[in-house]
């Protein structure tokens, strides 16, 4: 992209459109003969990885449209229909979703890349202020995105982050109705955020062309942070960077495919799979987790205004960083100071997002302060005096010496640093969801069958627990994303579809209006859902002393308790997703007498594992309740263990196909990767 | 690079043939889901199950009008004149030959259950009208007579017959 190419093709045909549109030419001296320093380690290989995030969250956002329908009645359910009957729709999805983690994840990493090898100076400024435009699009577009499943988060997400704008002085609460369009989030809101999140990704990918057209003219950086000087302190991109890229391309991909296959809901909120309820606002509100330093920043300042500029200032410092710090020597390699500080900055980043997400009380409070300061004293005060009194260890005389001189291995650390940094931000985040349901136990962690990456659903517990279901808890709660049909369908209960048939024929649905206007009756077919207990939620209040028994469909994944840490680390790793059964199992299980102490609310019954303690539904079920015909003993404790797994079904109906696809990827990935890593070392064996 | 072996050669491009054939594979199966999902989904599906539709209320000489699986289907109790007019054409004068015969459900020979979608360019024919007291298609001016054959205009072939049973005299399923 630097100036007019030389190249030229030898097939006339090419030559004919190279003569009138000089686009090979183009390609060629843009991602071809481009020279490329050739002392770029790993981390430099996060701009492809950030492109190639960027294709898949366009390709996959593009699908999701297709199936997905902007509207606050039909938004939560069309997300949950794409998840269950579109064809790999349950993949797009978590692919999608998951996959913002991953852009911003690599974001992250790329930033902290260019602020440690000092990317941003002279003469890569406007390449650098470039890359802030983006990730500042990137966030308007995650919340968006965030936004679009019309879960409780998504919508009191909207709500807040939208109230921010009302801190502006004089116009706010204006602006706030202009953002919204009404005078609550509704409707319209869902609306245009639907057309701006379809709309911003293409900005996006505009800017990043420019991004790249910068690169290309001033040149990369380098861990040297010397500039090159002579043919032997380049090489081609073209295998050379190219194939560098694809071998981490590969590698990421492997940690995004763990997410998406084995673990797709541990990033998200299980706030998000109730639906928006603008009466009732979630206990604790966390945004998605690439937010939480900033809301961490946000929420320590005691003023509505001080808190909103502090937020977004704590974005656009990154902006002036090429004129804060003015150092000469552009990598932290040969400043001693700087590498310290620099380290010191990301623990301060990485524990202002666990703040983030912990509650905004007592101690939590000051120590936001604090590392607010530290944060911002970073780039105002740290960075502008170290490139006054900093003297800097002598630099290589050119990137070819930089490649013979032997420098340490420390990319092993850092990467362990980094992802239990991550971990810990992530975690900060899920123990915020459950930090102030005070009280109650922990539920016991059970052996599920469906645990794991080999896991499959026991069909004899899916048989019985929709048994007990079907005579226990259907009498108050619906279910209403369950069809007959589904009953059949591979990786469920194991029904025949003539015994779902069978069981949807034996209720009445309404239907109609007949040639004569009338509604009338039928059976029912394998296209209907469940049956509802009430025909709406005033009814079923009234029948329950106030209180709404909640629709079941998503409960095993609409729950969730506090495992603490460092316990979250390791259920990345052991791919721990059970939460939503654990509970369920344990509530059921949880009827004891109160305590004397304990003042119960009439109507209400004391359970151990409910948050407050304090619940309205009655003891559900007891011994020899519903009839076991395989000989499971009738007790309690296998209701609850039954039921759970047929709820977790409910909730996650491609269970096994989403494992069972994850295997496969997994073993092709990994053969993928070694196969690049050789193909990799043939190629750079030239060059060292 | 020079001075590399043939032996070496082989090796090289064993690798990078094998390295370029998986991620062929790879992208050939990452774009296997990415089309899939354009197919018609598991509620779609579900909803396009057999409908029964009862023909009692249609008198002779009247039609009505179903929809099943989003296609509009034509059922008519044809009157005894257009029965016969349909069986007295020489079939070989057809465009599209087919006997009327084979177009009705053996001891119902009145009802004419036809798919309501011209074979041209798929707008919906208007029954009873045109030359033939069949079917016209006011888009492009195709004609079909009493059993639903195309006579006149652009449509190459018959108004389709969907898959249908007599479940008794007065109620057929469709599907």
């Amino acid at each position: 992209m630097s100036g007019p190419s030389t190249y030229q093709p030898t097939n006339p045909a090419l030559q004919w459109i190279e003569k009138r549109l000089p686009i090979i030419g183009l390609v060629h001296s843009s991602f071809i003969a481009y020279p490329t320093p050739r002392n770029l380690n790993y981390w430099w290989t996060f701009g492809g990885i950030l492109s190639f995030m960027l294709g898949v969250q366009i390709v996959t956002g593009v699908i999701l449209a297709m199936h997905y329908t902007p509207h606050v009645d039909m938004a939560f359910n069309s997300v949950e229909s794409i998840v269950r009957d579109v064809n790999y729709g349950w993949l797009l999805r978590y692919l999608h979703s998951n996959g913002a983690s991953m852009f911003f994840i690599a974001v992250y990493i790329h930033m902290l890349r260019g602020l440690y090898y000092g990317s941003y100076k002279a003469p890569r400024e406007v390449l650098w202020i470039l890359g802030v435009i983006i990730y500042l699009l990137m966030m308007a577009t995650g919340f968006m995105g965030y936004v679009l499943p019309w879960g409780q988060m998504s919508f009191w997400g909207a709500t807040v982050i939208t109230n921010l704008f009302s801190a502006i002085p004089y116009v706010g609460e204006s602006i706030v109705t202009l953002l919204w369009g009404g005078y609550s989030v509704g409707n319209p809101t869902l609306n245009r955020f639907f057309s701006l999140h379809y709309l911003l990704p293409f900005v996006i990918a505009g800017v990043v062309v420019l991004h790249v057209w910068a690169l290309h003219v001033a040149g990369q950086n380098n861990p040297a942070g010397v500039e090159p000087k002579t043919e032997k302190d380049m090489v081609p991109f073209t295998p050379y960077a190219t194939i560098k890229d694809g071998f981490g391309i590969v590698c990421f991909m492997i940690f995004y495919a763990w997410f998406v296959f084995y673990i797709p809901n541990y990033l998200g909120d299980p706030d998000n799979y109730i639906m928006a309820n603008p009466g009732v606002t979630p206990a604790h509100i966390v945004p998605e987790w690439y937010y939480l330093p900033f809301y961490a920043i946000l929420r320590s300042i005691p003023s509505k205004l001080g808190g909103v500029i502090a937020m977004f200032s704590a974005i656009i410092v990154l902006a002036f960083l090429p004129w804060l710090d003015t150092a000469k020597t552009r990598s932290s390699k040969y400043r001693p100071l700087a590498k310290q500080f620099f380290w010191m900055f990301v623990v301060v980043a990485v524990l202002l997002g666990w703040l983030g997400g912990k509650p905004a009380e007592g101690i939590y409070i000051i120590a936001g302060r604090v590392l607010t300061f530290c944060y911002f004293a970073y780039f105002l005060i740290v960075l502008p005096i170290l490139s006054r009194i900093e003297t800097p260890r002598a630099v290589p005389n050119s990137i070819a010496d930089d490649v013979l001189a032997k420098y340490g291995k420390k990319a092993a650390s850092a990467i362990v640093a980094l992802v239990l940094a991550g971990g810990l931000m992530a975690g900060g985040a899920q123990s915020a969801k459950a930090a102030d349901e005070h009280g109650g136990p922990t539920p016991p962690s059970l052996s599920w069958s469906f645990a794991g990456p080999f896991g499959k659903f026991d069909r004899g517990a899916l048989q019985r627990g929709y048994k007990v279901y079907k005579e226990v808890c259907s009498t108050c709660h619906s279910m209403s994303l369950i069809h007959f049909r589904n009953l059949a369908d591979e990786g469920g209960p194991g029904f025949s579809a003539a015994q779902a048939l069978a069981v949807a024929s034996e209720i009445k649905v309404q239907d109609g209006p007949n040639d004569a206007g009338d509604m009338f009756e039928r059976p029912g077919r394998l296209a209907d859902p469940f049956p509802k207990p009430f025909p709406n939620e005033n009814a079923a209040r009234a029948a329950n002393g106030g209180a709404y028994p909640p629709d079941l469909s998503l409960m095993a994944k609409a729950r969730n308790y506090d495992r603490g840490f460092p316990q979250f680390v390791f259920d990345f790793f052991t791919q721990f997703q059970e939460k939503g059964p654990n509970y369920i199992d344990a509530l059921l299980q949880g009827y004891v007498d109160a305590p004397k102490d304990f003042a119960l609310p009439p109507g209400a019954y004391y359970n151990r594992f409910f948050p407050g303690h304090a619940i309205k539904m009655p003891k559900p079920i007891s011994d020899d309740q519903v009839t076991y015909d395989d000989g499971t003993p009738q007790k309690v404790e296998n209701y609850a263990k039954d039921v759970s797994t047929f709820l977790m079904w409910t909730a996650e109906p491609h269970l096994e196909a989403r494992k069972r696809i994850g295997l496969q990827v997994m073993v092709f990935l990994i053969i993928f990767a070694f196969l690049m890593y050789f193909t990799k070392k043939k190629v750079w064996a030239n060059a060292h | 690079m020079t001075t590399t072996s043939s032996a070496e050669h082989t090796r090289r491009d064993f690798l990078f043939v094998a390295t370029g054939a998986v991620a062929a594979v790879g992208a050939a199966a990452a774009v296997w889901p990415l089309i899939s999902q354009m197919n018609p989904d598991a509620s779609t599906i579900a909803a396009g199950a057999p409908i029964e539709v009862d023909l009692a209320p249609i008198a002779e000489g009247q039609d009505i009008k179903v929809f099943w699986r989003g296609k509009p289907i034509y059922i008519m109790n044809r009157t005894k004149k257009q029965v016969e007019e349909a069986r007295a054409v020489p079939v070989s004068s057809l465009p599209d030959p087919q006997t009327d015969q084979a177009r009705v459900k053996e001891g119902h020979d009145q009802w004419l259950v036809v798919i309501g979608i011209c074979t041209h360019l798929g707008c919906i024919p208007i029954a009873h009208e045109g030359a033939y007291d069949g079917f016209f298609c006011p888009c492009h001016g195709s004609v079909y007579d009493t059993s639903g054959r195309i006579r006149q205009g652009p449509a190459p072939l018959n108004l389709p017959i969907p898959p249908y049973a007599f479940v008794s005299d007065t109620k057929i399923k469709i599907g």
